[in-house]
């Protein structure tokens, strides 16, 4: 254990701890850009910054372990200062037509810009800016609103591991690109979408992200529907209807989702949707009440059963039903129809 | 899976088979490159060039149906040249001597006639495996969707075995399964001969237990799986079926004939979140609602029991199973005490000492893995530890290779495999409600090698009639080598145009499960 103190709070931690680790435990709240805890850290936004006594340098705080005695500040003048300058660079460049910005709300350079009382930057736009890819299905780029924070190209190419995002060019010519400057749909990107989840501006963006905004939506903390990997994310909701999907972090999945969990949630609100029992009369199905249905679906059962015995009626549960409701369904198939006619689809 | 699936990016090795990992199951296809991507070996046995075929070290292109012969070949040259796990197999298991003995007939030359490929490399996919130290092996439906399915998964366990990879962390057997709660399924005891946590319908006093806690008495004999009680529609031994939340009339083997039985049925009750090809045969429909519409749990492919919650509101009168079928057991005349997904999960843990420990409560803070005994028990990330379910030491269960039961011939030249794609979601009825998926992915179609293409006169993008014994279907036609000639493959997503109206549903005789993977066919253009 190693033992330092924070803003005056004393704190110990795990040796290999980083300072914003140990900030993070302590409540104290520092600004990143391009940290992803699920990687090793980048540093290369230079956001996080802090002051640690005997430093000569401003020290960023996710790539700095915690040292036996230090004594860190978090935001002293100095530290304020800088956090304004790194600011300030990246306005200078960027597209700030937020009104019609799908991220607005949940930008962290708005959001920081406003924290850190930036409202215009000193420094004049140095570069063009490439065009717009909006050739998915699932999302748009607009790389006026990066801030090369590479977020995207790493969980692209180190959780993902499809290595279609990467930096292109050095220097002041650097940008975030697809091999031989593809477009999305037509390079290797399988959808994921953990790019878009990442990002931290309106760089990469939903195509539905305009229909909400941050603050109109509550989080519902669910697992994926689809196959059997179990991964963990947040339901976006707005007016009781499903407008996004978020990954979080599970056991099973380290922070991504694939382009069914991410994308495929429209089927949740679909016009499509069973809202009324049905039942077959004159051949066709016709709409009835749920206690006529529930009737007339006991009252099927039990004639079957009188005239043939319990096992003429066979029961499937369903693999994608709860557990609850699986054990409830075979323990009607045994207990109250009286038969252990029942299965489901792991074979098919 | 034995093992929990982050440990993949920590191995030396990885066996992938019968597995198109990164498009049926996605992120732990993700993590599997992750794994490659840090230096760890990838070996991926498959009938098509599949993405993950890519990163392989070695890509074992195999001819469907022989995977057994592959696992045998490579258990053959891991005993003969000495590197198989000496202390593992005299201490921890039984029945070496009878595995050798089969194994012995699987000589590198003879595997790789049958397999269809080079000798060479099934020796270094042999020494990559048995030489690492953390070494997990991967399958899902391409082992098990065949005739000899349940021979498949043995062979896998006596490769893990042989090599002393049960039971430790990084290694294991990962069998990936494929829907969202097909293992709480099973776990909950929808399988005719078992309750929940594989308790015996036939050991009388697991029976005993049930019928107290239930207040009934409780029948005796063992059920019918999914497949027999479709075949027993037809001597009218099955008269009526409860369907819940699945749609056989699209993901059955041969569908033409279940169709048929269906229609048989006196009395049909489906109960779904759309009307399904099932539901739209139905005589009476149960509005069900989906998973953002309720409370309860999924547990996963690596026994992790996870919660789902309420977001929205069901759609009209939809309600969720659960309610839907308390209700219908009341009026059965059987009443439960349970009012709540909360205290259903109650009642698993009272008669369940897999799940013992696991309440609504404690989700909210872990999502423990099964076994879970206890209130304080932490969950089992790994299986076997020391111990077998049957005791000290797991018994090796050699097989033969035997080849599937339809084999082409003039008739019917082709083999046909089916599968999955990462855009859709089994039967569609979720996936194929999303425009942009379909805009992407939306009409069923066939892999064809160029060289067969050229044969039957087929160009990519065109018509073609696709036919086995058991019905024929029309299809866009893809010409590509990531199949080899006299191989085709079809996605079984589609309602136009399905797969299934073609496989063959003679079953494996133990785990019932039909021979999806491989059925003879032909192709002709449209």
């Amino acid at each position: 254990m190693v033992s330092l103190t924070i803003d005056g709070r004393p704190v110990k931690v795990k040796k290999g701890t980083t300072i914003l680790e140990a900030c993070e435990f302590l409540g104290i709240d520092i600004p990143t850009f391009c940290h992803l805890k699920q990687l090793k850290a980048e540093g290369s936004c230079r956001m996080c910054v802090v002051e640690v006594e005997g430093a000569r340098n401003l020290q960023i705080s996710c790539a700095t372990p915690c040292a036996e005695g230090m004594q860190v500040h978090t935001r002293t003048e100095r530290v304020v200062s800088f956090r304004r300058l790194v600011i300030e660079l990246l306005l200078a460049n960027h597209d700030t037509n937020c009104f019609s910005c799908p991220a607005t709300g949940r930008c962290k350079l708005y959001q920081y810009a406003m924290e850190y009382g930036v409202e215009h930057s000193r420094f004049a736009k140095y570069k063009p800016h490439h065009p717009k890819d909006e050739s998915s299905e699932f999302f748009n780029y607009d790389p006026s609103k990066c801030i090369l924070c590479r977020r995207c190209v790493r969980v692209c190419n180190n959780l993902q591991a499809n290595h279609t995002l990467s930096l292109k060019n050095r220097g002041p010519d650097t940008w975030v690109g697809l091999p031989f400057d593809k477009l999305f749909k037509d390079s290797n990107c399988v959808s994921c979408g953990n790019c878009v989840s990442v990002c931290p501006t309106g760089a990469l963006t939903a195509k539905a992200g305009k229909s909400y905004r941050i603050w109109e939506v509550t989080k519902t903390r669910t697992t994926c529907p689809y196959c059997g990997v179990g991964c963990q994310m947040d339901l976006l909701v707005k007016d009781g209807q499903v407008v996004g999907v978020e990954p979080a972090e599970g056991g099973a999945n380290p922070g991504i989702l694939c382009v069914k969990g991410k994308w495929a949630y429209h089927f949740v609100n679909h016009p499509d949707r069973l809202t009324t029992p049905l039942i077959r009369r004159d051949g066709e199905l016709q709409p009835a009440t749920w206690d006529e249905a529930l009737d007339y679906v006991t009252q099927g059962i039990q004639k079957i059963k009188e005239e043939s015995g319990p096992d003429a009626i066979a029961g499937f549960a369903s693999a994608r039903a709860t557990n609850e409701e699986n054990y409830l369904f075979m323990k009607m198939m045994r207990a109250a129809v009286g038969t252990n006619n029942v299965d489901h689809c792991a074979r098919l | 899976m034995t093992n929990s699936i982050a440990e993949v990016v920590d191995a030396d090795a990885v066996l992938v088979i019968g597995s198109n990992t990164t498009e049926a199951h996605p992120v732990i296809g993700a993590q599997i490159r992750q794994a490659v991507g840090r230096g760890a070996k990838l070996v991926v046995a498959e009938p098509r060039e599949i993405p993950l075929a890519q990163d392989a070290d070695i890509f074992l292109k195999i001819k469907p149906g022989t995977n057994i012969a592959l696992l045998n070949g490579l258990m053959h040259v891991i005993i003969a040249e000495g590197l198989y796990d000496r202390e593992y197999v005299e201490n921890r298991t039984e029945g070496f001597a009878e595995l050798q003995e089969v194994v012995e007939d699987y000589p590198p030359e003879r595997v790789a006639e049958i397999c269809g490929i080079d000798p060479e490399d099934l020796k270094a996919a042999a020494r990559l495996y048995a030489k690492a130290e953390k070494a997990p092996i991967f399958y899902a439906m391409g082992v098990t969707q065949h005739s000899s399915g349940t021979a498949g998964v043995m062979s896998i366990a006596n490769l893990a075995l042989l090599c002393g990879k049960i039971g430790k962390y990084g290694c294991g057997v990962n069998p990936l399964r494929g829907q969202n709660n097909v293992q709480g399924a099973c776990d909950m005891g929808c399988l005719p001969g078992d309750y929940t946590g594989y308790q015996k319908v036939a050991n009388p006093e697991a029976r005993a237990k049930f019928e107290k806690a239930w207040g009934v008495k409780l029948p005796e004999q063992p059920g019918l799986t999914v497949t027999e009680a479709v075949q027993a529609i037809e001597d009218g031994k099955v008269r009526c079926l409860y369907i819940m939340g699945e749609n056989p009339l699209l993901s059955d083997p041969n569908l033409n004939h279940t169709e048929e039985m269906f229609k048989k049925l006196d009395f049909l009750i489906v109960q779904d979140i759309f009307l399904t090809e099932t539901a739209e045969l139905a005589d009476v429909v149960l509005p069900a609602a989906c998973f953002a519409e309720k409370d309860g749990t999924f547990t996963n492919t690596e026994r992790r029991v996870q919660r789902i919650r309420r977001a929205v509101p069901a759609p009209g009168e939809a309600r969720a199973d659960w309610e839907i079928v308390q209700e219908v057991m009341l009026r059965l005349g059987y009443e439960n005490q349970a009012d709540s997904p909360e205290e259903i999960l109650a009642e698993i843990a009272s008669l369940t000492p897999s799940y013992g420990g696991i309440s609504f409560d404690r989700l909210e803070r872990e999502q423990p893995q099964w076994p879970c005994p206890s209130p304080d028990h932490p969950g089992t990330p790994i299986l076997h530890v020391g111990r077998f379910s049957r005791g000290e030491r797991a018994l090796f269960k050699p097989a033969h290779y035997l080849p599937a039961a339809e084999q082409p011939d003039d008739e019917y030249p082709l083999i046909l495999t089916t599968g999955r794609i990462l855009y859709h979601y089994h039967t569609r009825t979720m996936t194929g409600r999303n425009e942009d998926l379909n805009r992407i992915s939306g009409r069923s179609f066939v892999e064809i090698n160029p060289a067969d293409a050229a044969k039957w006169g087929i160009e990519s993008g065109a018509r073609v009639k696709v036919e086995s014994r058991r019905g024929e279907v029309v299809v866009d036609a893809l010409v590509t080598d990531r199949v080899d000639a006299g191989v085709i493959f079809m996605p079984f997503h589609f309602g136009d145009g399905a797969a299934n109206r073609l496989t063959n549903d003679v079953l494996d005789p133990t785990a019932k499960i039909p021979e999806y993977k491989v059925c003879a066919a032909r192709v002709e253009r449209y």
